[in-house]
Parts: structure tokens; sequence; C-alpha cells
């Protein structure tokens, strides 16, 4: 069922254009699983967060300005004299939380469903590399206060390139544009936080494409089979959805309106100050997990490249699971590793959140060694000696005798 | 049912990131600071005016004598509950340097609405010969840049105690137990009844502790209160729409069999 309309306008646009039967194609009439569950929210909540980042961002890049002598300043006159100035900086700030909140959920998601399994492989990859643009855009996107984290993260970060063998001082030099982080990096830093959300956008058009040609996963992990196991995502997936984006702007108002603070750092209040060091360096809470993996390192460019190996054994993922069952529900052991797993990464933010020495130096190891043995030696593993449950013939027969059960259950 | 899971995993979420920040501020080896009951905390939390207002007083007669407070205006008074004539009187109290006039002369004048407060000293590295080689930090920002906010200003301020406990500081650094460190360039700022209030208040310690910690927090937090009750608005009508959008939700779903 293609799009029809009688309109002569519209009809002779659209034979010109398709935009309008591509829009509805892709919000009215796409076939989705009908058992999507509330994991499945958080990939549309994205996108609404992407838009109100961008809109936030071009607004607040009309009154910043991205000079070491005047940022601080600049950011000052957005809280204190724009108008609604800072509910426009504090939706920005906080909804990067946000916006790594569910994109964190998402993939938590991806990994319990098995939504990186043949044949998915491109929409889990580009997936990651939305990832990777998203933390570049939230690193520099926290040096423009030019606060005191501000220019110490973006030297501790920056000064990692220098690990490299060879060209790491000429490339630290070369992201510096000079001796030191200065006004040069500030103003690279805009130019790119400026960009790089757009290159996010083309991203996310990309990863939808390809969720469109091979179709959305589902909790069971079995493909859609006929007309009974798929809905159109017009209305019950835009009114579900719509649904997310309220509940999620609860949590997301709370933090804006009572705790706008809450996720900054103090010192992002003091002014930069290159010959001050703050007693202790830490990143935005997004970061922490990778930070820790950084640290628990005691070789520096190992520590690096263990940092980027925890993102790049992402892209490898959908080779290194060799179980055939998609879903966790049908997969007993993995179902307790998924959950060791995401225990282990909290372990890791809170390793990073701490000073790494003592005690929590060997958590943060041991965490590190848990990351990277779950996705090269269980992931495979797993799929040998795991005995999956069966699975459903189909999504509809599953549904339909949940429901079942559960109205018999109401009526006795 | 899966409201019920949605709170869940939002609950969570935000469990875990308050476990990774929390700690992740809960550094140095300070006392524990002392709590106070303001009353601009909470979720519907003012300023109490009054309070601001002789926090100001302590602000103009102590800490003004070292510290500056460039992001406040004088217009920004009458937020506090001066009026516009009380503003323009406190402002016109102070001489500010302006200029170049028509001949190329810088010339001083009577503060105006417009004016910024102005520094006590012309550079920081003034500041800095002044006052022993330390910097006398801008206050404007000052509340949001400790951690502790409010609670750590209130207590620092009157954490001043003659007894170190066997620590040991340095000359030009005084022991104070709630400094990260413990020994802070500035001596005890205040003492009792060291100003006299406008409005009668007894000018104790504490009470002087309280009032400018409050006022500080107003001065890096000037928009609290149009923040809280524009969030409480927000908040009414997202829970409205959730409900609704769940009704409707429901109702269509149901179409599914």
């Amino acid at each position: 069922m293609s799009f029809q309309t009688d309109n002569k306008l519209i009809k002779w646009f659209d034979d010109r254009l398709p935009l309008v039967s591509v829009m509805h194609h892709t919000f009215v009439q796409h076939p989705y699983p009908r058992n999507l569950n509330v994991a499945y929210q958080f990939g549309s909540i994205l996108g609404v967060m992407l838009t109100l980042q961008i809109v936030t961002g071009i607004v607040l890049a009309m009154h910043y300005t991205a000079h070491t002598s005047l940022a601080f300043d600049s950011v000052e006159h957005i809280m204190r004299d724009v108008n609604y100035g800072w509910l426009l900086r504090y939706m920005h700030a906080n909804g990067a939380s946000m916006f790594f909140i569910a994109v964190y959920l998402h993939m938590f998601r991806g990994l319990y469903y098995g939504s990186y399994k043949a044949p998915r492989e491109m929409i889990w990859m580009i997936g990651v590399v939305i990832l990777l643009v998203m933390m570049a855009t939230g690193f520099m996107g926290y040096v423009l206060p030019w606060g005191q984290m501000s220019f110490w993260g973006a030297t501790v970060i920056t000064n990692l390139f220098s690990a490299l063998p060879v060209v790491g001082d000429p490339i630290v030099t070369w992201l510096w544009g000079g001796f030191a982080v200065d006004n040069p990096t500030l103003n690279r830093f805009f130019s790119l936080h400026y960009l790089l959300p757009f290159v996010i956008f083309g991203l996310v058009f990309l990863h939808l494409v390809a969720l469109h040609q091979k179709g959305s996963t589902n909790p069971l992990g079995i493909e859609i089979k006929g007309p009974a196991d798929y809905i159109s995502f017009h209305p019950y997936f835009t009114v579900k959805d719509f649904f997310g984006f309220a509940a999620f702007g609860v949590l997301f108002a709370i933090f804006v309106f009572w705790f706008p603070n809450y996720l900054g750092h103090p010192d992002n209040y003091i002014p930069a100050d290159p010959l001050v060091t703050p007693a202790h360096i830490v990143p935005e809470w997004y970061f922490l997990p990778f930070y820790a993996i950084l640290r628990s390192v005691p070789d520096k460019l190992l520590g690096v490249l263990a940092m980027f190996a925890a993102i790049g054994v992402l892209f490898i993922l959908p080779w290194l699971d060799r179980s055939r069952v998609r879903s966790a529900a049908f997969r007993p052991q993995y179902k307790w590793f998924f959950w060791i797993f995401a225990l282990d990464c909290i372990v890791l933010g809170y390793a990073g959140s701490q000073p790494a020495e003592g005690n929590m130096l060997v958590i943060s190891r041991i965490a590190t060694i848990y990351y990277f043995v779950h996705f090269i030696f269980l992931m495979p593993v797993l799929g040998w000696f795991e005995r999956p449950k069966p699975l459903p013939t189909s999504i509809s027969e599953a549904v339909l005798a949940g429901k079942a059960s559960t109205s018999a259950g109401e009526n006795a | 049912m899966m409201i019920n899971r949605s709170i869940k995993v939002l609950a969570g979420a935000v469990l875990g990131i308050g476990l990774m920040t929390g700690s992740a501020l809960a550094a140095g080896d300070a006392k524990e600071l002392k709590s106070v009951d303001w009353h601009h905390s909470g979720p519907f939390g003012t300023y109490d005016r009054a309070q601001v207002q002789r926090g100001f007083q302590v602000f103009t007669e102590v800490c003004a004598a070292c510290h500056s407070l460039k992001y406040i205006a004088y217009r920004n008074l009458m937020e506090i509950g001066f009026s516009e004539e009380q503003a323009k009187a406190i402002a016109a109290e102070k001489d500010i340097e302006d200029g170049p006039n028509a001949d190329g002369d810088m010339f001083t004048r009577a503060g105006r609405l417009s004016d910024k407060i102005p520094s006590p000293f012309p550079n920081d590295n003034a500041a800095k010969a002044s006052n022993g080689g330390a910097y006398p930090p801008d206050l404007s920002l000052i509340a949001k840049a400790r951690v502790g906010g409010e609670d750590y200003l209130y207590s620092l301020l009157s954490g001043y105690s003659e007894d170190s406990h066997g620590h040991e500081c340095g000359t030009g650094t005084y022991y104070n137990p709630y400094f990260p460190g413990s020994c802070l360039a500035m001596p005890s700022p205040i003492a009792d009844d060291l100003i006299e209030y406008v409005d009668g208040t007894p000018a104790t310690v504490d009470q002087m502790s309280k009032d400018v910690s409050a006022f500080l927090t107003w001065a890096a937090e000037p928009k609290m209160e149009e923040r809280k009750s524009m969030g409480f608005k927000v908040i009414i009508f997202l829970l409205i729409m959730s409900g609704l959008l769940y009704a409707a939700k429901r109702r269509i779903w149901a179409r599914l069999h």
C-alpha cells in the first residue's frame, strides 16, 4: 500500500521529487514488529535530543564568543542578560548528558536483544561511528565555557595523542594550533563543535536507511514472517514514541530546572587558569568508564590504545558473537553475562570518578580486563557452549499466547 | 507495567550517574560541612529578600575590600527587593571611572544602575600584591564554584578556630578545618558586631556568615526563582501529557488482537 493522493499538485510534485512518498513510507506505513517493548523507545528519543541540542546550540552560538579572554564572560552574559539564556544553556548542557543516557540505554538494548547480528551489522557499525562523533562533540562542547575543567580536560585529552610514537608530538601541536591549549584550540573546537552535530545528523540518516533496509529487531529476536507479526509505524509507534518523549522529558526537566549543575563540575565555574592545576581532573560522567580503562593501564601508549580498543571492539562485535540466537531471552547463559557486563561498566564508571590509586586502581584493572574478556572471549565461546531455549515459531503466536495467559490471569 | 519498567530503567540510570558524580566530587580531606536549611533550598525555595539584602551589606562593608563581584550590576539589586531609588542611591555612592571624554581624558563620575560593581583593585597583580601574593577570587560565581556551595561558604566563614588541632599553618595562612588543606590565605574576615545591620539584626559571626552566603548564592544563580517556577509548570505539563499519551497509546493498541 504505497502513498495515494487525489491532490493534483502533490501528485505532480511527488512524481518529480518523491519527498512526500518517502516521508509517508518512513513515518506512516513502515512495518515494525508488534512486540517492541520500552527498551526500543530510545532511538526516537535520541532523534529528538539531537534536534534539541542543535536548536539550543545554534541560539547559544549567537551569544557566545570563542576567545580565551571572552568565552567565560560570554557564558555568564548568556546566563544573566540574554532572555531565557539560562534555560538555553542548562538545556544544552544537561541535554548532552540526557543524550548519553539515552544512547547508552539504546546500545545496551542492542546488546541484550542481539540487534547487531546479521543482517543488521551496518546499522550497528554506523551507530558506533555516531557514538565516536558524539564523544568528540561532547568533549569539545565542554571546553567552550573555558572554565578550569574545560581547560585542563582539553589539556589531558589532547595530550593523550602525544603517547603515539614519532608522530605523537607533531599531532598534538597540530591539534592545539600552537604549543599549548590556547586561543587557536578554543577557536577550532568551537568550529568543530558546531560542525559535528550535522555530521551526526547525516550518520543518523544512514543509520535509518540501514534500519529500513532490514527492519527492526524485536525482543524475541526472530524475523517478521507474515502480516500478523507487524504493525505500521503510524499510529502505533507514533503514539508510543510521543509517550516516550514526554516521559523522558520529565527526567530531563528535573535536571534542567532543579539540578542544572549536578552533572557538571564546580571547577568549571572558575575561569581557566593555565598556571593553576585542579586537584582532581575528571571528565564528564559519560566518559568515566573509558577514562578508567585509560588509567588502569600502567603504560601511557597502551592505555590510550586500550581506551580506543574499548570502542573499537564494538565494531567487530557482530563477528565475535558466534551464537545464532539473537535475543538474550532465549540465551540462558548470555543473559547472566550481559548483566555482569552492565555491572562492569558501572564499576568502571565509578572507578573513573575516583583517584587512580590503591584498591580503586586494582578494581579498575580487574574491571578493564573483564570488559575485554566479555567481548573477546565470552562472546565467541558462549556461542559454542550455550544451549539456547526453543524459539517461538512466530512473533504473533508468542504475543497472542502471552496475551491469552495474562487475560486468563486477570479473569481468575 | 510498561510504565513501571521504564521508571525502573530511568531510576537506575539516575542512580548510576548519581553514584559517579557524587563521588567524583567527594575529593579532599576537609571537615564535613555544616548543613543549613536555607530559605532558597527545596523545589519551591525562594531567596529570603531580607537575608540577601543583609548579605549584600556584609559584602559591601567587608568582602568588597578585597573581592570583586564583577558580574553583578547595580540594576540587579532591584531583583533582591531594593527599590529603583535605593539601587540608584547605592550606585551613586561609588565613584566610577569612565571615558575617554571628547578631550581624550578619563574622568570619574557617580555610579549608575547600568554599572557593574567596581573591583577593589585595578588588576589581578595589584590584588595579589595587596594580599600577600594570594589572589582574592571574584565572588560572582563562588557559590557554584566550590563543592558544597552555600553550605561550604557558611561553614568556612563561621568555621575559623584558634585551636588548630596540631595543624601547622605557614606565615600568612590561617587555620580553617573546612578549607581543603586546612590553611588558607584569608584571615577570618568577620567578627561579632563588625558591622551594624540596617534592619537591626544582631550582627553575630553566624548571622553574617549565613547572610553573605545567601547573598552570594543569589549572585551566582540570580535566575533560580524563575527557573524553579517555570520548572514546576513544565513538569505539570509533561506529566499530564504523559498521562494522556499513555491513555491514547492503550486505546490505539487495543485495536490489535
